[in-house]
Parts: C-alpha cells; structure tokens; sequence
C-alpha cells in the first residue's frame, strides 16, 4: 500500500493534470431528443474557440462551424445568460508593464463548516477584491489563491489582518511570484516564426 | 543552371528531360515577394507537438545518435504494427513486414524501383501528388495516368481505371485522401476498385499520409477489403498529421518478400531513417492523440469556413473531405489555372497553385492550402473576393 503522503502527492499531480488540461463538461442547453447531442457538440467547439480568441466575429465563427452569424449570437447570448461566459478579459503579459503590483499564491487550509462544508468559508474569502482567483484543492492544503497587491506589505496586511483572523481559516503559506512564462494557455515570450517555404508540395 | 553541352548529353535522358516540379517555379516567384499570404504551402502550420520534440532532444541527451537496424527500431515497427492494425484494419508482423523510410517518398521511390520492369505500366489519378510521374520514370515504369473530375469529387471509378488498363499494367498507385484535391474514397468506392484489381490481378501501391485528416467521414482503407493485403503495399508517414514533415519518417508495411526487397535497396542507399527521427514517432505513436484530434479539428473549422467563403463570393468548389487542400475552379474567368495564380499573386499578393502543377487535368483549378491560420485565411478571403470582382 502507499505511505500516505505519496498518495496526496500521487493525487495532487493527477488532479495538476486534469485542471491543466480539460475544462467543467459543458452543460446541455438542447432539447433533449434526436438532434440533441449534435446541438452539444456544436456549442462545445463555440466556447472552445471563444476560451481562445474572445474577440472572433460572430460571422467568422458562423463559418467555421457552418452556421449563420445569427445563429452564433443567439447560442452566445444563451450561454451568457446561463452563467456559463462569465465575461471577457485580455490576457495581458504584465511582466511588460511598468506595474506597482504583487501577485501571491496563497495556500491555506481551513476546516469545513456544519452545513456548509467548504463552500462557505471558501465564497467569504474569494469575495475579497484582492483575491482573483480562489480554487479547492486536493492536498496537502484546501484552499489555492490567487492574491494582487502593490507591495509585499500590502498582502501581508491582506493575510494579517484579514485573511488568517477569518474562523475556520488554520494556516495559511504565502508565496511571490516572479515572473510569468504562460498564463491562460498563452506563452508570454515565444515569438512566433513560420519557417516553412512560401509554397511546398 | 550550367548547361555545359557535353555534360547535357552525358545526363541519363530520363532526368535530363523530366520538367522541375511546377511548384518550385512558384516557389521561385513567391520567394522574390514581400507580404504574400501563402495559400501554397502543402505542410502543416502547427508546431510539431511538444511531447515529441521533447522526446527528440531526450533522445539526443541519451546518445540514440547511431545507425538503427535497416528496418528501423523494432520498438517502432511494433508500436506501428499495433496502429495500423487498430486504424486502418490490417495486421503486419513487426518483424519483417514493416520498413521504416525517409518519408513516404522514399518508400514510394523503393516500392517502384523493386517492382517496376522495363516496360511495366504505373496506373495512377490525376491532379496528385506532384513527384508520382517522376519517381514512376526515374523507376524506369510507364506512368499511365488517370484523370479525375470535380463532377465526382474527384473519386476513382472502376471504368476510370478500365478505360486506361492495359495487359502491361502492373502496379495501380493511390492517394486518398488526395493531395491537391481533398477527395476521399468511401468504403463503396473502393470496393469497386478492389475487384478490378483481383480480376486484373494488379498490385496496389496506396499513400495514405492523410488518413487522419478527414472531416465528415472516417477513413477507409483499400488494405482492409478482403483478398488486397497481399498485393497492396501500405504507406504512411508522421510530415502531416503529427505536423513532423522536417523529421522525414514514414513507413511500408506489406507483404515480407515485397519488404525484403526494399529493405535491399534502402540498405545500400539510406542504410536507415534517422535514429532520432525514430524515436520521435514512437514518442508520437504513444502520447499525441489529443494534440492530433485538435489539429483535426482546427482544420475542419478552416476547411469550413473556407468553403463558406467561396460560396459567398460564387466560387466553384466540390466539398474536400480530408487533407487540408481545397481546389476551387477558376474556368468561369477565362484564364488559365497558371495566369490566374500569377495574377492574383500579383495583384492582391495571395499565393495559391496552379491546378496544372499537379497533372493536365487540373487546368482550370487552383489548390488553396488551408494549413495556415484563420486570420490569413479570412483575409485570403477578402483579398480574392476583391480580385474576382474586378476580372
């Protein structure tokens, strides 16, 4: 059998994995039936290409996936309205700009509340405005945040004085970040060269 | 070029006299100009998948830089035995039925050179695969080509084939899904072809370097159907679907005398495909099947929009099913395939092919590559919605 903590080692790279790779499966929105499951598959390759390129042309994305510009609209439209787009944001590279800013990852763990399990403690904490993102983990730890400030004393403050005196909230471990290689899918300094001759066979 | 008379007369006739590939002259043209969006570029765009360049540089650290047996890595041969039997139904043994080669243009090279005979007539489709001709002649075969047409999507039939057979035809060469065209056979297709083929008793040659790459329809292969596995010669490679065109690997996997024999010529010619390249497929084989299903996919959605495109702007097209080429017919305009590429180059600087680079029959066509990104395909797009308008 495995020692304890190679297994919440073994888990905590599968579960790496799997948030690293894959997304919550898509909801259906058709009418259950027949044509339903093409529907799906359909409004799963439009969010697809939407998680990638946020700004593409209803009628662009219309072509690809043969159906009109209307059509696209409407489906984005109902999957704002559903909650699944939740907004639009630019992905920038940060590291470029002149910013007075820190970014923290934070592990804390907490002790799951009667009736609420985690899921109370965990909505208090992300309701923060310095938190920008907030995920239960699998682990040696419950809670990952991510946590902006504009200095390291400023978001010591934030886990000082807010944070850590939060009951249920046991221990918390801070670290900096230095410097960002690829965030939301996109590398942040590849430049992109197409070697390729200019016509091939 | 140095065209020193008495040199010229001592070149063996059959390379002296065989055209450069009309590509290249394209190529040539297109090089010498600035800001062109190239329609023209038959490899993928992708960056081969980073598994298999890390598993490359991993094979460089371990010191896998020797000479591998002439058949190629028999971990390779084996992870490949298994992949072909799993997609394209036919079972090869690793030991002496499979050979790794430089490309599925070596392959090819081989196949004819330990098959062909003075005299021995090479069936195959046009618009293809710009070096069949040549590599059929250098071979010392008789190319006997059959041309296909937009009206079927540019499927083979059998009276295609029974109309240009002769009782000196010994070898018939396919290519579905097709370069330049996009045309796949059906199952139903190639049964038709298949007993042509056993009552003429020809053996089959079948490059199916597309075969992951079709979009409406899975592939079928001519190996599968009943009585062909023992005369058809199986090829394949990693330049398209794996996007490893620089890696130069393909395989053969067919009958073990047919095998033997061009283990023979590959042994006293390439000794073996590169040893790093090997690894890499293997690494390939095992770890890439999402990175290919989402290149798949990305080239559906382009095959899509760009057929959306030219029905928007009334270009004719018949519907390309796999590969990533659509080949639309520029006829209506009054100008050849030729004049049209080089005007539109010219005027609007997007590259595209003249169909008649790809055999006679594919005069009136331009092949139009959609390995490119979306953004240059949409402004391809406008830029030829514009140039039609104003011929």
């Amino acid at each position: 059998m495995l020692p304890m903590a190679n297994l919440a080692c073994f888990i905590r790279a599968r579960s790496g994995l799997r948030s690293a790779s894959t997304h919550p499966p898509p909801r259906q929105y058709a009418a259950p039936g027949h044509g339903a499951l093409v529907i799906k598959v359909i409004m799963d390759e439009l969010l697809k290409l939407l998680r990638r390129d946020a700004r593409a042309t209803h009628e662009s994305l219309g072509r690809q996936l043969n159906q009109s510009a209307d059509a696209i609209a409407q489906q984005i439209a109902a999957y704002e309205k559903a909650g699944v787009i939740r907004g639009y944001q630019a992905v920038l590279n940060e590291d470029e700009l002149d910013l007075d800013m820190v970014t923290a990852v934070i592990e804390v763990k907490i002790t799951p509340q009667r009736e609420g399990g985690f899921n109370r403690i965990a909505g208090r904490i992300s309701r923060f405005p310095e938190v920008r993102s907030a995920y239960l983990m699998s682990g040696a730890y419950d809670l990952l945040l991510f946590v902006e400030g504009r200095n390291l004393r400023e978001i010591g403050t934030f886990v000082s004085e807010k944070l850590s005196p939060l009951e249920g909230v046991l221990s918390t471990s801070t670290h900096f970040m230095l410097k960002t290689y690829k965030r939301l899918g996109v590398l942040m300094q590849v430049e992109h060269s197409d070697e390729r001759l200019s016509v091939t066979p | 070029m140095n065209d020193s008379p008495s040199l010229r007369n001592r070149l063996n006739p059959v390379v002296r006299d065989i055209p450069r590939s009309g590509i290249r002259d394209f190529f040539d043209i297109v090089s010498t100009m600035r800001d062109v969006i190239s329609l023209g570029i038959g490899e993928p765009d992708f960056d081969t998948p980073w598994p298999v360049r890390e598993a490359t540089i991993f094979a460089v650290e371990r010191g896998a830089t020797h000479y591998s047996s002439n058949l190629g890595y028999l971990e390779l041969r084996q992870a490949l035995a298994q992949y072909v039997a799993r997609h394209f139904g036919a079972t090869y043994n690793p030991e002496h039925e499979i050979l790794i080669t430089v490309g599925v243009s070596e392959a090819l090279d081989l196949a004819l050179r330990a098959l062909v005979q003075p005299g021995d007539e090479v069936l195959y489709h046009e618009p293809c695969y710009v070096s069949y001709r040549a590599t059929i002649l250098f071979a010392g075969g008789t190319p006997l080509a059959v041309p296909t047409h937009a009206a079927n999507g540019f499927r083979l039939t059998r009276a295609m084939l029974e109309a240009r057979c002769t009782p000196r035809t010994k070898i018939l060469m396919l290519n579905f899904p097709n370069n330049p065209t996009g045309a796949i056979m059906s199952r139903a297709d190639l049964e038709d072809i298949a007993a042509f083929v056993r009552e003429r008793d020809l053996l089959v040659i079948t490059d199916e370097i597309y075969a992951e790459m079709t979009y409406d329809t899975p592939h079928t292969s001519i190996v599968s159907l009943p009585g062909l596995r023992e005369r058809t010669l199986f090829l394949h490679g990693f330049s398209k679907a794996w996007a490893m065109t620089g890696y130069r690997l393909g395989y053969a996997c067919g009958p073990a005398e047919l095998i033997e024999a061009m283990m023979k010529i590959h042994q006293y010619t390439m000794l073996c495909a590169s040893s790093l390249s090997q690894k890499a497929a293997l690494e390939a084989l095992r770890r890439t099947e999402t990175d290919v299903s989402e290149m798949v996919g990305e080239y559906r959605r382009r095959r899509n929009f760009i057929i959306n495109a030219f029905t928007g702007m009334g270009l004719e097209c018949h519907r390309p099913l796999g590969a990533f080429y659509a080949f639309p017919s520029v006829a209506k305009f009054k100008l050849t395939a030729q004049e049209f590429a080089l005007k539109l180059l010219a005027d609007e600087k997007v590259a595209v092919v003249p169909g008649t680079a790809f055999g006679n029959c594919g005069e009136g066509f331009v092949r139009c590559a959609y390995a490119t990104s979306l953004a240059n395909i949409e402004e391809a797009m406008k830029r030829l919605q514009r140039f039609i308008g104003k011929l």
